[in-house]
């Protein structure tokens, strides 16, 4: 059992080692679950940062003649839904229908009134969201009759649209991007903060540490909801500033766990080895201090962005945080409680998207803790 | 006795796996084994030699990542792979273990009577009176003081070498055939050691269970054992009865493990060799208890007033029993702890000196610690680490010559330079502890505290840390104070002991004087408790 | 025991004093009052109203005032619902809250910590891997999402209870707001339970009890899960300080008169007097079931000493 290796012939070029980093992200790949859920995540992201661009429709546009159209994978409108919209441009233009008939992408409809029509009415058509392209193909003598034709417009809902008519895809694409980056934004601020605060109370120890950590106890004990309403308060309608104030409430378990393992490491005999050698306090707070902080750190991040996000919906849901017409995963969910009982796809599609965000970020957030924290080591 | 000569467990051909993230790996490789009744059987092996894994696996304890195959037959019954329910009634009755850890092996939430009893109840169906009556008899035969009052005691309201006799009381509670016991006696100093090997024996003629003891200290097996098993990576490498095998070993792994002993002596330093490292009066106290609320801390002396004398090329050994204060000491010399008296390094005063004011004094005061895998810095390379002092003491340097010095101070320790971007994690016990060693070396220091730097270690990875410290010593005229409680180390290192005992010294002087000629009864019982080479009891193998 | 019951709640005033006084100065803080809102009333009439509930003291009187009728038990009048007491709206609204946190809680338990040691007795098994998916599943669904589906799926599509309402406490509406409450807590408990039930069973007293061939059900219950109890204690205290003093979410959902939705009303109608209330009868929960958590935590475990 000798395990001394002398090799003196040994080239002077050293092999390279699997650092803590390397091993927890080979730790990391093995892990199925965790890599679906990663890339899950990347695409998610992805499709709610570009997908508003490739959506035809904007998040605000409100189609009036589309108000609760379910969700459909076929182009609207639908052959019921033609001669309706062609009723509703019709009392519009106050006239009487008298036929009409399609002729492929157009229709083709004469109408009647008492009084002579003015050709200038195709706008009424063309202002509606199912028709384009409205011309007069012929008219009688005394006006009082015409002949119009007019382009169908063929629109796309996938996720169908909601109470006012506006399409529920470039919502739920448009919520996405907020939700994510309030999560992100708000899982920042508490980090930095929660560090800094744990790590000079754990670093510096003693009476310091005492009073500092006694702080925390008391702003622990006040209902965490009350913070965030007098944050709403304060802040009003402006979500960014609201959200880094709730960032700034969420920093209190980071404090603690980042203090306690400030504590923990600061007796490890690498420290007191170091501390030997005559390094400073700053080189033991950035050579061996952070870099072993690090680990809890990432891991207890990936627990604060869906816990943010949960909180983001959450206030939405009460309409306390972001405002219409910009919207968030939890402002449609509120919607579609609401109107559960008869467009049950305003709750269904967003309440997807968060949960399986959730989900995933879960995942990823076990998996890492896993690569980090190996027992088994 | 009445001793026949058929096995009551026969072991065959015996394997154990476990399946790990790096895939499956073979613990056991296939061993045969066989205990006669009454007789006491040794199985001698270093970290990872399967030792204890073997037994684990007859007494179906194996982690759940671990799987056993083979035989193991106990009288007429198949022990590998029988249902936990049949299994339950050899175990704890027939066959009883007790483990290393006697801190940890005690149910913490119940009282050691009830923990007693419960396997009287469980296999004999004694009511709880009885069962009660019984374990009562029990603490008083493994010889608890004042069993009346301690069997309503939770285990840690005890010490560990009590938590071990209540151990072993409910190992015998069913008069079992056999007693497996697992390093038993690792985790305790070596004057309690001593009491319960003693206690074991004296069992064993009562009761006439034959015992296994798995052990990795060739010393215990000597004293102990009827017939050794020597294990080497899951193979059985030699048997044979005691006497042959330490007179007449075959095997060339057996033939190493018996050479590991440390030996040699080391010569006193010249006469006029000037002191290097000088403490007087040296006082340290800790609060205990204490906090905003609660009122006065107690104190505790940790160290009580101690000189110490360390002159160049000097080795002072510091020995004692946990909680006799010499590492505290040991921190004390190096100005890591708040102490009271006077130290001095090389003539200057350093007592009062801060952190700022000991930073150029440190490259010449090193230090060494017990424990391999927490002293290094898990996130750096080891060149890393090693050069870390370099940073503070010869700022200087270029990252080219830096990397250059490493190269030297990892040869010199006698680790491959190749390996110097690797991480810590990426070695053993033995080589961590040489890392340590370059990192205290690589700044030329005049004096070394070597914090128990073998204890951790197996024992022939012990004797090459020795002899490494040796060696750098005559190299570079070192002055090491090195505190162990290991005596066989001491002596082969130290030319000059300090017996420590609660925070004071009870006994000091040369090497021959305290190993050959000790004066006071402390140091009497701590030196027969070590090296005493009498057997425990003598049975016919 | 005694003494320490009564000196943990001596400790507690000072917290409490902290906590009540914090909550009044900082909602005082903020812009507007309770009869600021858009209600088209006259400055005089404003006026008349301040003066009545003494809003127009300066701040530190009606603090002292506040702290003085609060040592009295009395929580003042509520501001937005003129017609009860800040007493009242607790006496009616608390029961009902209790109750649905209760049975909320006891189901997290007793199914939680069923489901925890299953999955820790097979751990990396069908059975385990079904309890973490689950409990997966129960934690990161928000109540906000569970609710509307508990409703869409028993209520509207089955017709097996009503959609929401109280009706005088009927079994029936009782179950949608219970599950509601209960999954998440079902989900935490089942995973908290069963990594300490892993830890436990791992421990070497666990190995000491089965190398005596004790029964399964002795090592399991009496050995390994007394020791793994104790995680699931310090989470069931602030959690069930929590759950009794009422969830917004399931009670504006489930249309439930309780107390969880008066804090944000009472705080966004800058009803003082409520959110002070709402406050102090978190607080009075939160430091109560701390100390329910001391004393069974020293229960179970012998090394706990009260001191």
């Amino acid at each position: 059992m000798t395990d001394a290796v002398v090799d003196d012939t040994a080239g002077e070029v050293p092999v390279a080692g699997r650092s803590f980093w390397s091993d927890a992200w080979l730790r990391l790949r093995s892990n199925k679950a965790a890599m679906v859920s990663l890339f899950y995540l990347i695409a998610m992201t992805v499709v709610c940062i570009v997908g508003p661009w490739f959506v035809p429709h904007t998040y605000t546009t409100i189609y009036a003649d589309y108000v609760r159209t379910p969700p459909s994978l076929s182009a609207y409108p639908k052959a019921d839904m033609i001669e309706s919209a062609l009723g509703d441009v019709l009392k519009r233009m106050r006239v009487e229908l008298k036929d009409w008939h399609q002729e492929g992408e157009r229709v083709v409809f004469s109408v009647t009134s008492s009084r002579e029509i003015d050709e200038r009415n195709t706008r009424y058509i063309d202002r509606s969201d199912t028709f384009d392209d409205a011309k007069v193909e012929d008219r009688s003598a005394d006006g009082t009759e015409m002949t119009f034709s007019a382009g169908i417009l063929r629109q796309y809902f996938i996720f169908g649209t909601d109470n006012t008519g506006r399409d529920l895809l470039s919502r739920t694409l448009m919520a996405g991007r907020i939700s994510l980056a309030i999560g992100l934004l708000a899982g920042v601020v508490a980090v930095v903060i929660g560090v800094l605060y744990g790590a000079t109370s754990g670093f510096v120890g003693g009476k310091t540490d005492e009073i500092m950590m006694r702080i925390v106890d008391v702003l622990y004990s006040l209902p965490f909801i009350f913070f965030v309403i007098m944050l709403v308060v304060f802040f009003g309608r402006n979500f960014v500033l609201m959200f880094l104030a709730v960032g700034a409430v969420l920093w209190l378990d980071m404090a603690r766990i980042v203090r306690g393992q400030a504590l923990s490491i600061r007796r490890q005999e690498y420290v007191q080895a170091a501390e030997a050698l005559g390094v400073s306090s700053r080189g033991i707070l950035l050579r061996h201090i952070v870099p072993n902080l690090l680990g809890p750190v990432v891991i207890y991040m990936t627990l604060l962005v869906p816990h943010v996000i949960i909180l983001e919906s959450f206030l939405s849901f009460l309409g306390l945080g972001v405002q219409e017409p910009m919207t968030s995963w939890g402002v449609l969910i509120s919607v579609g409680a609401k109107n559960i009982g008869s467009a049950n796809w305003l709750l269904t599609f967003p309440a997807f998207f968060l949960v399986s965000t959730l989900f995933a970020l879960n995942f990823v957030g076990d998996g890492l803790r896993d690569a980090l924290d190996p027992r088994d080591r | 006795m009445t001793q026949s000569n058929d096995p009551i467990l026969k072991v065959r051909d015996l394997s154990v796996e476990f399946a790990t993230h790096d895939g499956v790996v073979r613990a056991v490789k296939g061993i045969d084994l066989n205990v006669l009744p009454g007789e006491t059987v040794g199985i001698v092996g270093e970290s990872g030699s399967g030792k204890s894994q073997t037994m684990m696996a007859l007494m179906g304890l194996l982690a759940s990542n671990g799987r056993a195959s083979g035989s193991a037959r106990y009288r007429d019954e198949e022990l590998i792979g029988l249902p936990e329910t049949k299994l339950n009634r050899i175990r704890g009755a027939k066959i009883t273990m007790i483990f290393q850890e006697p801190m940890t092996s005690l149910d913490p939430l119940y009282k050691i009577g009830n923990q007693i009893a419960e396997p009287l109840v469980r296999h004999k169906g004694l009511t709880a009176r009885a069962a009660r009556a019984r374990a009562l008899e029990l603490l008083e035969l493994v010889g608890i003081p004042d069993p009346q009052r301690r069997i309503d005691a939770y285990p840690h309201e005890m010490s560990g070498g009590q938590r071990q006799r209540v151990m072993i009381a409910m190992a015998l509670a069913n008069d079992p055939d056999i007693l497996i016991a697992d390093e038993p006696t690792t985790a305790l100093d070596v004057t309690i050691q001593a009491q319960i090997l003693e206690l074991l024996a004296q069992l064993q003629e009562k009761f006439g269970m034959a015992i296994v003891f798995i052990t990795h200290d060739l010393g215990i097996v000597r004293r102990f054992s009827d017939r050794v098993y020597v294990m080497q990576s899951g193979v059985v490498v030699e048997t044979g009865p005691t006497e042959k095998i330490f007179s007449r070993a075959e095997h060339p792994y057996t033939r190493m493990l018996l050479a590991a002993e440390p030996r040699g002596r080391k010569a006193p330093p010249r006469p006029d060799a000037p002191t290097l490292l000088e403490g007087r009066d040296v006082e340290v106290t800790f609060d205990i208890g204490g906090g905003f609320f609660s009122g006065e801390p107690t104190k505790l002396r940790a160290v009580d007033r101690i000189s110490v004398n360390l002159k160049r090329g000097q080795t002072i050994g510091i020995v004692g029993e946990s909680g006799s204060g010499k590492s505290t000491l040991g921190r004390a010399l190096l100005r890591m702890l708040p102490s009271k008296g006077t130290i001095l390094l090389d003539d200057r005063d350093i007592s009062h000196a801060d952190r700022q004011e000991m930073r150029p004094l440190r490259r010449e005061l090193q230090v060494v610690f017990q424990d391999p895998f927490g002293s290094l810095s898990p996130r750096l390379t080891v060149g890393q680490i090693i050069t870390e002092g370099l940073l503070v003491h010869e700022p200087s340097l270029s990252a080219k010559q830096r990397d250059q010095r490493a190269i030297e101070a990892l040869r010199e320790v006698n680790l491959d330079p190749v390996m110097r971007n690797r991480y810590p994690h990426e070695f053993s016990g033995g080589q961590r502890q040489r890392i340590a060693i370059a990192r205290a070396m690589i700044l030329k220091p005049k004096v070394v505290v070597l914090d128990e730097p073998t204890s951790a270690l197996d024992r022939s990875v012990q004797k090459q840390i020795v002899e490494l410290l040796k060696q750098l010593q005559s190299a570079h005229d070192l002055s090491y104070l090195f505190i162990s409680h290991d005596l066989a180390v001491v002596r082969a290192i130290a030319d000059y002991i300090i017996v420590m005992k609660q925070g004071k010294i009870v006994e000091e002087g040369t090497t021959e004087q305290i190993f050959d000629r000790p004066k006071d009864t402390y140091t009497q019982t701590l030196m027969a408790a070590a090296l005493d080479q009498t057997r425990f009891r003598t049975t016919a193998a | 025991m005694f003494v320490y019951v009564i000196r943990r709640f001596l400790t507690a005033i000072p917290t409490l004093f902290v906590i009540v006084t914090l909550a009044f100065f900082l909602i005082r803080v903020a812009p507007g009052g309770p009869f600021n809102q858009e209600r088209g009333l006259s400055p005089e009439i404003k006026a008349n109203l301040e003066a009545q509930f003494g809003l127009d003291k300066p701040l530190w009187h009606q603090y002292l005032n506040y702290l003085n009728n609060l040592l009295h038990g009395n929580f003042g009048p509520s501001y937005n619902l003129p017609d009860f007491t800040v007493g009242e709206l607790f006496a009616n609204g608390l029961p009902i809250s209790i109750q649905l946190g209760a049975s909320a809680l006891t189901l997290a338990l007793i199914i939680g910590g069923t489901l925890g040691i299953v999955a820790a007795l097979h751990q990396n098994r069908a059975a385990d891997y079904a309890v973490i998916a689950t409990a997966t599943a129960g934690s990161t669904i928000p109540t906000f999402v569970i609710a509307p589906i508990i409703q869409l799926v028993f209520a509207l599509s089955w017709n097996l209870i009503p959609v929401g309402g109280w009706a005088n406490g009927a079994l029936l509406n009782k179950i949608g707001p219970v599950i509601t409450l209960a999954l998440p807590q079902i989900a935490i408990v089942a995973r908290l339970m069963r990594g300490s039930m892993i830890e436990s069973l791992r421990s070497n007293h666990i190995r000491t009890a089965r190398a005596m061939g004790l029964s399964q059900w002795s090592v399991v219950i009496r050995h390994a899960l007394r020791g793994a109890v104790l995680p699931i204690i310090s989470y069931a205290g602030p959690a069930a300080a929590a759950l009794l003093t009422g969830s917004i979410i399931v009670e504006t959902i489930f249309a439930i008169p309780g107390v969880g939705r008066y804090f944000v009303d009472a705080a966004l109608n800058r009803d003082y007097t409520l959110v002070m209330g709402t406050v102090v009868v978190i607080a009075i929960f939160t430091i109560v079931f701390n100390l329910i958590v001391d004393i069974l935590y020293a229960v179970v475990d012998p090394r706990v000493r009260y001191d």
